[in-house]
């Protein structure tokens, strides 16, 4: 059988293991190179997921734990695509969010900033993509919150994203930020990435045109997973 | 000038964080949301095979433990065979969701023991998990593989064990026996730092 390899990925483009400015980098780094594979079997398959794993309210972020109302503050939608690096939508693929709610404040157990929890708040969700590689969700947008790094370090308001594509290879865990904030240039986390155009693909716009009006405002956020060559790899010997 | 090639850029990674049990294990972050959290059982209950359990830890560059890790798994089932690639038993899923204990920073959890996976060329690679590792201080998510220690003959002609120059660092990947199954400690740095992969 033959099977598509997948472009390599640009260990340049991400940030590096060892980040001195994000302290618990620095214990938690590799220090000897990477082993470079080429793709196998065990690289280009992957997990895949169904309507059967997961439950239409899982993206509303504003009713997936809601107890007596609706969480408190500014309700938002994030919404785009997932594609690949070729530009083709990945279609019927699990997109993983979580996020601190308005005040900044996690619902973990390890989570002791002084922020409170929002009883209406759960602060994850999850979809699978469309067709066309489409996702929404709903929710409040998140708050900074300080974290212990240096003394005064503060997140810039953000959504973690996981995804995961075809190929266990491909998968991804980022952040979202959002268009205007002023904390995102004094980030150490962010600044992790070297290439300021990387950052920027981090950054999602306030897209008025997907806006509900006098409902929700709304940011747009495109995902690109890593691409599938046109040449393939046998895996069964010559002759076979 | 030449034409510009238009692919795309992949979305840079970022550290999944302390807080990514709420993502993607609620339970583990102390809250439930969800009808069914995924990744609980890796080889479903239909699965053929012997049934192992593997315990370990991930330590730091200092030997701490890292009790904020996730670790995900993705396995062939007995027969060598990827979910998704060919016919597997109902439910096998062969993928999974590890977190430690967050006291002692141990993990365990049970699957089958995967088969021999045909790899590049009709090399056959001994079995084998893959394994993905995300925690905050981790900028990307770092790959390894876990083999097991009664494959001798097959990690021997391993083509990606093959591949690591020196093989005291082959050890690294090779889990140990245990009386449960296999235990496989995972070295982010320093003394017998475990081989990452760049796949």
């Amino acid at each position: 059988m033959s099977k598509p390899e997948l472009f390599q990925r640009d260990r340049e483009w991400h940030p590096r293991a060892l980040t001195p400015d994000y302290k618990t980098s620095v214990s938690r780094s590799p220090n000897y190179p990477l082993l470079s594979l080429q793709s196998s079997d065990s690289e280009i398959t992957g997990p895949t997921f169904g309507h059967g794993d997961i439950d239409p309210i899982d993206n509303d972020l504003l009713r997936n734990y809601a107890k007596t109302g609706d969480p408190i503050g500014e309700r938002i939608i994030v919404h785009g695509r997932v594609l690949d690096e070729n530009g083709r939508p990945v279609r019927n693929t699990l997109v993983e969010v979580w996020h601190a709610n308005a005040g900044g404040r996690y619902r973990h157990k390890k989570d002791t900033y002084l922020a409170p929890i929002d009883p209406n708040f759960g602060g994850c969700g999850r979809t699978l993509t469309d067709d066309e590689g489409y996702y929404i969700f709903r929710t409040v947008k998140p708050g900074a919150y300080p974290w212990r790094n240096w003394v005064n370090n503060w997140r810039p308001a953000h959504i973690h994203f996981s995804v995961f594509g075809t190929a266990f290879a491909q998968r991804l865990i980022t952040q979202m930020y959002f268009e205007g904030d002023p904390l995102i240039p004094h980030c150490p986390i962010l600044k992790a990435i070297p290439d300021a155009r990387a950052i920027e693909r981090l950054i999602a716009p306030l897209d008025l045109n997907a806006t509900v009006p006098l409902d929700s405002i709304a940011y747009k956020f495109d995902i690109v997973l890593r691409g599938q060559r046109s040449t393939f790899f046998e895996n069964r010997p010559e002759g076979n | 000038m030449v034409q510009s090639l238009d692919y795309l850029k992949e979305t840079p990674s970022q550290t999944a964080g302390p807080y990514v049990h709420i993502g993607l294990a609620p339970g583990a972050a102390g809250f439930d949301i969800y009808r069914q959290e995924l990744g609980h059982d890796i080889a479903g209950p239909n699965a053929s095979g012997t049934r192992i359990n593997i315990s370990g830890t991930v330590t730091d560059g200092f030997g701490a433990p890292v009790k904020d890790v996730l670790i995900e798994v993705w396995q062939a089932n007995a027969q060598g065979i990827y979910a998704g690639d060919g016919a597997v038993e109902e439910g096998f899923r062969g993928w999974g969701r590890v977190v430690p204990d967050f006291e002692t920073g141990l993990f365990s959890f049970d699957t089958v023991k995967p088969g021999i996976v045909m790899g590049r060329e009709g090399r056959a690679m001994a079995p084998h998990l893959n394994l993905w590792l995300i925690a905050r201080g981790i900028n990307i998510g770092l790959n390894t593989r876990m083999y097991f220690p009664d494959e001798v003959e097959a990690n021997a002609v391993d083509p990606v064990l093959g591949l690591i120059e020196q093989p005291i660092r082959r050890e690294t990947l090779i889990a140990t026996a245990d009386d449960a199954g296999c235990r496989f400690d995972i070295r982010l740095q320093g003394d017998r730092e475990t081989v990452f992969l760049d796949v």
